[in-house]
């Protein structure tokens, strides 16, 4: 599903990401862990298309499509989805409208009539069921003056909504309490499929008891330097990241 | 050598129109005060106003005031000041133009002349009607006598509406009454002459504990040139309400100058919302006298325009006793090579304790070329008040738009969406519904924005 090769890429001429090799295909479960710096969000920024970052050499290859000539927009509508791990606050759309939005962008892409209202209606009660969110939510404005955990259950919420291919989550788990934290995890769950993937970004180990991965690869500098099944996030949590670090060093 | 004689020709060419069009009004008052009902009261009124006129002139940008706004372009034309009747307007014509959704009373100028068969007034316990009708009615003589030209400022363009003006809306709703629907005045500009001068003179006095509700629109049916210089007064006394909304959507060759003039008594609540879409220059003068304890004043706008449109708000607070509340929030999105201005002063007077007066201007400049110019003056004189002002000029969230490409929305409409949002949630204090979906979805078309939901 998705291929990354040599992935070199900078912010402002500055090298954050050093020759990253990657490669998820459907039904998996990968997780990218490493100290801060590391250049774990860039890479997951890298992959939807932020225009701040250049991609200096190396490819991303998304069911069998480069993906750097492509606007965001365009790799969302080929299935690539980033649970941002600071959502913006834009006042003055409401959720629903931002959903609505979004939904008929997408089946515009793709060539089809807007979403009938019933329909949308039940995609919006049904998901929103899922993940426990209240129905005075989603007259709110998008992400404004919500909680931490608010946030982060919006953007899964978008997920699930838009039934992405991969899902890319960055430190979804970051703000959440350990109850959001369990929603959240849990709708993840629901949402996996023998056709779609999700590449979770995370520093710390806790996500991984709720969202089991099948992979784990270690970060650091900008290469992946260490790659495992999910006993690796217990190492990683155990001893922390400098081993890996020597082992690299040797 | 050469190009600098050019340029000096061309100044003095617009200093001759400008001179033109002040002669040309000048020499035709005499003819015009003849044409007039001698009884209508004004006269003494309107000789004083063209003396005015004829010392104040137009305004330059050499007044503090029109710094940013320059009337050189519109003045230029040569204007018919007194257009023939025109009857043949019908319904299906301007049906557009109005909110016709809900049941309201209306006031319709075809060229400045009252259109009977496109309106509907009432004097049944509220009077809605025309001022030339009201100024020849001995009935209505202590109004106008106590309210006509009562609180607009001497200024040239405010002269020069008293020196000519002949109709508009009159609207008088008596004590303790509710205007059971609202009232739209509306005045169309349909082409018959090459180029045409308009001056609408409205009058509004709410009694104590009335209520109104006014929509105003200013709309030109041609490309010829239109320039309206309109006059309203509004008075609203102890508890009264007024809730006005103008609608300035206008043809690209329309020219809109706006003044507006507002006193309230204690615990009076008055909102002015001005939706300014189109138009070539528009300039809205609007200033709120409070004359009493506990009273609020609202002004809001929303600004969207683009290609070389030109719009100008103007707004003063006058704050002369204690316990009373000003709010205003103006935003505007300034395409091409608009220009915008905002210009909103508030006076604090010493005796004015416990005054709250809040007054923001954000602006989004969609396009490099396209120009704003803010200005907040703040003028306290008391010391027991809270009074705070922003000014806000931007470009659109990059992280922002980010967002929304990534959730699949294209980029322009990401844009739009944003634009939308921002301008919209000055909609929030509209009260009339029709009207909020009205401006939501000008807003919508303003922006080229198809949006995924219905407004």
């Amino acid at each position: 599903m998705l291929k990354i090769k040599n992935l070199h890429a900078s912010i402002e001429d500055k090298e954050i990401l050093k020759g990253i090799n990657l490669e998820i295909n459907p039904g998996e479960v990968h997780a990218i862990m490493g100290p801060n710096g590391s250049g774990k969000s860039t890479l997951s920024s890298v992959i939807a298309g932020r225009e701040e970052y250049e991609l200096t050499d190396g490819e991303i290859i998304f069911e069998g499509e480069d993906l750097n000539e492509m606007d965001p927009e365009e790799r969302a509508h080929k299935g690539v989805f980033l649970s941002f791990q600071y959502p913006v606050e834009i006042p003055g759309v409401s959720v629903t409208n931002f959903i609505k939005t979004a939904i008929n962008a997408n089946r515009k892409a793709h060539g089809k009539e807007d979403m009938p209202a019933n329909d949308m209606l039940k995609l919006i009660r049904e998901k929103s069921e899922m993940l426990e969110i209240d129905r005075k939510f989603l007259s709110r404005s998008l992400n404004e003056g919500f909680s931490g955990g608010e946030k982060k259950r919006n953007e899964i919420f978008q997920m699930a909504i838009l039934d992405p291919k991969l899902s890319i989550l960055d430190e979804t788990d970051s703000g959440l309490d350990i109850d959001a934290l369990k929603v959240v995890a849990n709708g993840v769950n629901k949402l996996r499929r023998e056709d779609n993937a999700v590449l979770l970004i995370t520093h710390y180990q806790r996500l991984l008891d709720y969202i089991v991965p099948d992979f784990v690869h270690v970060l650091v500098d900008g290469k992946i330097v260490k790659s495992g099944g999910k006993e690796l996030a217990y190492e990683l949590e155990e001893r922390g990241y400098d081993w890996v670090k020597e082992e690299k060093t040797v | 050598m050469q190009s600098l004689t050019g340029t000096v020709i061309l100044i003095f060419e617009i200093e001759t129109n400008k001179m033109e069009l002040k002669d040309k009004l000048i020499s035709s008052f005499l003819a015009f005060e003849e044409s007039l009902d001698p009884d209508s009261g004004l006269e003494s009124l309107r000789n004083e106003a063209i003396k005015d006129f004829e010392t104040l002139g137009f305004p330059t940008r050499k007044d503090e005031n029109w710094k940013y706004t320059s009337l050189n372009s519109v003045l230029k034309h040569d204007y018919s000041f007194f257009p023939e009747k025109e009857d043949a307007i019908e319904y299906r014509d301007i049906k557009k133009y109005l909110i016709h959704d809900i049941d309201t009373y209306d006031l319709v100028f075809i060229d400045g002349i009252f259109s009977s068969h496109l309106s509907q007034t009432t004097h049944d316990k509220i009077d809605v009607c025309l001022m030339s009708s009201a100024l020849n009615k001995e009935k209505y003589r202590p109004i106008i006598e106590n309210y006509y030209n009562k609180i607009a400022p001497k200024t040239g363009l405010n002269s020069l509406n008293t020196a000519f003006a002949r109709e508009g809306a009159f609207i008088h709703i008596d004590k303790n009454k509710l205007a059971d629907k609202p009232i739209q005045i509306i005045n169309f500009a349909t082409g018959n002459e090459s180029a045409l001068l308009l001056q609408p003179r409205n009058l509004v006095v709410v009694d104590e504990n009335s209520h109104v509700q006014i929509i105003e629109r200013h709309q030109s049916l041609t490309d010829h040139p239109v320039l309206t210089n309109s006059v309203t007064e509004i008075f609203a006394d102890r508890r009264a309400i007024v809730d006005y909304y103008k609608i300035q959507n206008d043809k690209s060759a329309a020219s809109l100058i706006d003044n507006t003039y507002i006193q309230q008594k204690s615990e009076s609540n008055v909102s002015v919302h001005t939706f300014s879409f189109g138009g070539k220059l528009t300039r809205n003068n609007l200033n709120f006298y409070q004359k009493g304890e506990r009273i609020d004043s609202t002004m809001k706008g929303v600004t969207i325009i683009e290609d070389k449109q030109h719009v100008d708000h103007n707004t003063l607070v006058h704050h002369i006793e204690p316990n009373c509340e000003s709010h205003q929030d103006y935003k505007g999105i300034y395409g091409d090579s608009s220009t915008g201005v905002f210009n909103g002063k508030v006076v604090v007077e010493k005796e004015a304790q416990k005054t709250n007066a809040y007054q923001s201007n954000n602006n989004i400049l969609a396009d490099d070329k396209a120009t704003i110019n803010s200005k907040p003056q703040l003028e306290i004189f008391a010391d027991d008040v809270k009074c705070s002002h922003g000014c806000t000029i931007g470009q659109l969230d990059a992280e922002a738009l980010f967002y929304l490409q990534s959730r699949g929305i294209p980029r322009k409409e990401a844009r739009g969406l944003m634009m939308y949002a921002f301008a919209n949630n000055v909609l929030e204090s509209v009260k009339i519904p029709e009207v909020k979906k009205r401006i939501n979805k000008l807003i919508a078309s303003k922006l080229e924005v198809e949006l995924g939901f219905n407004l």
